[in-house]
């Protein structure tokens, strides 16, 4: 394996616009607010920026292509902006290829901004949008929740684990995301749901209901990246370095029959975590990483996440998440911002966000939600697809020293 | 060698529409269908059309027969899912049948059926390989009407040829005359009848009884020979009727099915010889009429080979295949006669591209995937480098047929959120019997049906409606096999 890009690059400023139904403004104006609040943050001139990547995954309703309404939008000084797509996991692919530049030496500074512009839908949920030409004719056109909900089926199978169990685990995901979303102003949702209310909920897709969704919103985040020196000789003091960025790819495994996958956990998710904990030198990921982030799409994915990123023990994060283990004051927080739950999923901005989140509570800038335990590593992961195919994503990021 | 019958098949859509549930909702305008509202009907789900059934059909007339062997396929109907691409052909894909086979829509008639079926014993006699003889039928009727209540949808395959036949081909006998009991116009959606009591008098006891008395002078048989009788008319006492009048014997005369399935037009003669098939023994004589501007008529002798046919699932088991239903308001919408506010989900437009379409025909109409000649590696669909990661092989697949391989449910859902005509939409993983794995849609599936582990069985079905362009798409889907009785 490669040496890796630990401590080589340093975010030099971050910036999240207010998530939610954002009738106000659009997909260029939400990129402007995530700016204007990491330019102030990084604390230097658009005009220092090299090179920019653009994470967003809808064309449906959106920018339109290319890279050019961000280089418009945000005024860039002619350089290259990327626009790139990765499913849900277009923010953190966007980080990718900021920190990838800088790390490689092409650039001193760059740019990754993620952003979706939702609610011009029209309805709630995503676009509909095509498949492809031949899956169109031989795929299954499910949902968001259709195609996550199947986790459930496999995972009770798996692990005989009772209908009503895992519900009510589930149930505890969602209310304990909620409990936190509350203390956050720039989140979507912010009303605290008791678990009665998870449980009688109407039902989206067998056995995901309306509560076990995270919500549909307009978004955008940006970081703002460089290398560790340029970044102190900018004058900052504290630093949060990437300490390993890894996504892994889906190529068609899951879907064989003799392969061994059974519908219960994510492939890439497991390979991902593992590359990324070898790459920032974790070896016992339940004591050392202090946060996560993870991709709450809903509640089941967070719920077998916990297993497939070693934070839980196979078959046993029900039990964790019922024993508060991923609680704001439990052993190992996970979504103490609210999560894609509370700030619902613009998708392209959704890694970002999470990054965001992390960065703040390393820097003790969090408010109100500030884990009292000094964080020293978080971890965001950032996932797009269908557990028989997708794109995982982990990134984990710690202070420069730690 | 002798020509006859050498295997037959049916299929019968899942849901029974009780017909009190129709005349419940039309009594305030039509009070006089009261006489009509017993028993049930057959509807097709919404992914069922002529062209769908008629392939359960063909499937189940095919059970232990080697396709490479079926010279051809004719499709009947009055209600052909397209009037310029043939449908036979569809049919001929979906069955993964020969591109050599000989492929032909006969339709305008309810005599379709025995039309295209006495073409196939011809054919035979003169040579052809064995000719699969498919009716299907899925008629329109406007609420509060007699068809809506007496039609029910369903469709019947048989096989003709020459060797080890299960019934002989005897000979048969035709009449054409334009006598307009009914009508329904190209550019109509519904049927035009006459008055019943003319119909009933100059119809059924006029052409058709002498046209029968005809026919047997023709055939050079007598009616009291006739052991199994099939006049596919399935208003009240009309089959008994003819038969008297015509000099056959009453107990001859087969049930019409018409309180269980209901008049299936131009399947419903070859659905009615599948039936008949079933109970006969070896020696009986059967007669199957066929009426409609006209009367065909075909004589057949059941032979000692009906003992040794292999089991399937053909009237009896469609009939067993059974779920009550009684949401008539789902079955209006279905059939496009109430338009039911959809939502903007439903508005997505999706073309199908012909150049893709082609390129991937054996994928989608006979769901052939593929199988690694170098690891045995089975999946679908089919690709240039194998799915296995250990292998990778290129270029080693050889086309493997999945569709008559029975399957395990590996996930599912029941999406209530994406657009369907039909919600919750049930899809999800499932592992074939003998390797591969697909992510498919569910149909004719309740609740109580699905779970991890479960037995399914692939249909050929409609996957969506593109209204824009009126073309239909068709693919597989799973059905849960413990409703497959």
């Amino acid at each position: 394996m490669a040496s890796g890009i630990k401590d080589k690059v340093a975010i030099l400023g971050m910036g999240c616009a207010k998530f939610g139904e954002r009738w106000d403004k659009d997909a260029g104006e939400l990129m402007v607010e995530a700016f204007d609040e990491a330019m102030l943050d990084a604390g230097i001139d658009s005009f220092q920026i090299d090179a920019a990547w653009l994470g967003v995954a809808y064309d449906v309703v959106n920018l339109g292509s290319s890279g050019i309404p961000m280089s418009f939008a945000l005024r860039l000084p002619n350089i290259g902006v990327t626009k790139v797509e990765n499913y849900c996991a277009s923010g953190t692919e966007s980080l990718r290829g900021a920190v990838y530049a800088v790390a490689s030496g092409a650039a001193d500074i760059a740019l990754a901004m993620g952003v979706e512009k939702l609610k011009d839908t029209g309805y709630g949920g995503l676009p509909i949008r095509t498949l492809g030409t031949t899956l169109d004719m031989i795929g299954v056109e499910g949902s968001g929740p259709g195609n996550f909900a199947q986790l459930a089926a496999a995972y009770r199978s798996v692990h005989d684990v009772g209908k009503d169990d895992l519900k009510r685990a589930m149930a505890h995901v969602s209310v304990k995301s909620h409990a936190n979303g509350l203390k956050n102003p720039k989140a979507h949702l912010r009303s605290a749901i008791d678990i009665d209310q998870v449980l009688n909920a109407p039902m989206i897709a067998e056995p995901l209901g309306l509560y076990d969704c995270c919500g549909v919103s307009d978004g955008a985040a940006c970081a703002i990246v460089t290398t560790p020196e340029i970044a102190r000789a900018l004058g900052k003091k504290d630093l949060v370095t990437i300490k390993a960025l890894q996504i892994s790819m889906s190529n068609g495994w899951e879907q064989q029959q003799a392969g061994g996958w059974n519908g219960s956990y994510f492939h890439t998710t497991r390979i991902a975590a593992t590359k990324a904990y070898k790459e920032a030198g974790v070896t016992n990921p339940r004591e050392q990483i202090s946060l996560t982030e993870v991709h709450d799409c809903f509640s089941i994915t967070e719920l077998v996440t916990m297993e497939d990123l070693f934070l839980s023990r196979e078959g046993e994060a029900w039990r964790d998440i019922l024993d508060g283990v991923f609680d704001a004051d439990g052993k190992l927080p996970c979504q103490i911002d609210g999560g894609l739950k509370c700030f619902g999923h613009p998708i392209g901005a959704s890694g970002l966000r999470m990054l965001y989140e992390n960065y703040l509570q390393l820097l003790g800038r969090a408010g109100d939600r500030q884990r009292k335990t000094p964080p020293s590593l978080a971890l965001s992961h950032n996932l797009g697809g269908q557990p028989s195919e997708n794109v995982s994503a982990v990134a984990i990021v710690g202070l420069a020293d730690a | 060698m002798t020509t006859g019958i050498l295997s037959f098949g049916a299929y019968i859509p899942k849901r029974r529409l009780q017909r009190s549930t129709i005349y419940a909702a039309n009594a305030w305008f039509a009070g006089g269908l009261k006489g009509l509202a017993k028993g049930e009907r057959a509807i097709g789900d919404w992914d069922e059309d002529a062209i769908t059934m008629g392939v359960e059909a063909a499937r189940d007339a095919l059970t232990g027969i080697d396709r490479e062997t079926v010279g051809g396929v004719t499709l009947a109907s009055t209600t052909f899912p397209f009037a310029d691409r043939q449908n036979a052909g569809i049919v001929k894909e979906a069955l993964v049948l020969r591109d050599e086979s000989g492929t032909m829509d006969v339709g305008g008639s309810m005599r379709a059926g025995t039309t295209a079926l006495i073409h196939a014993f011809r054919s035979s006699q003169a040579g052809a390989g064995p000719q699969l003889c498919v009716a299907s039928d899925m008629r329109k009727s406007r609420p509060a009407s007699e068809a809506e209540l007496l039609n029910g949808d369903a469709a019947a395959a048989v096989l003709v040829g020459q060797g080890p036949v299960i019934a002989s081909f005897l000979g048969s006998h035709s009449l054409s005359v334009d006598f307009v009991d009914h009508y329904r116009a190209s550019d109509s959606n519904f049927d035009y009848g006459w008055e019943s009591r003319w119909v009933r008098d100059a119809g059924f006891h006029g052409v058709l009884v002498d046209a029968m008395q005809q026919g047997m002078r023709a055939l050079g048989v007598g009616a009291d020979q006739i052991d199994r009788l099939v006049i596919p008319i399935t208003v009240r006492g009309v089959a008994a009727s003819v038969a008297r009048k015509a000099g056959f014997k009453e107990e001859a005369v087969a049930d019409t099915l018409s309180l269980n399935v209901g008049d299936s037009g131009a399947a419903h003669p070859l659905l009615l010889l599948a039936s008949t098939l079933e109970r006969a023994t070896p020696g009986e004589k059967i007669l199957l009429v066929g009426f409609g501007q006209g009367v065909d008529m075909i004589l057949l002798e059941v032979t000692e080979a009906l003992r040794d046919l292999p089991a399937r699932r053909g009237v009896v088991g469609s009939l067993a295949r059974r779920g009550e239903d009684s949401n008539y308001m789902r079955w209006l919408f279905h059939r496009g006669l109430i338009d039911l506010e959809r939502g903007m989900r439903s508005e997505s437009d999706l073309r199908q591209p012909a150049t893709a379409l082609w390129r991937n025909r054996k994928a989608v109409f006979g769901l052939v995937g593929g199988r690694c000649t170098r690891t045995g590696t089975v999946q679908f669909p089919k690709t240039d480098i194998s799915v296995n990661p250990n292998e990778h092989a290129k270029y080693t697949q050889v086309d493997y047929p999945l569709a008559d391989k029975h399957a395990r449910i590996v996930t599912y859902t029941a999406d209530a959120l994406s657009y369907s005509p039909a919600p919750p939409i049930y899809y999800g993983l499932i592992d074939f019997d003998g390797g591969g794995r697909m992510k498919v849609e569910f149909t004719d599936v309740e609740e109580k049906d699905i779970e991890v582990g479960r037995e399914v069985a692939m249909m050929f079905r409609i996957r969506a409606i593109d209204e824009q362009r009126k073309f239909k798409r068709y693919f597989w889907k799973a059905a849960p096999v413990a409703s497959e009785a």
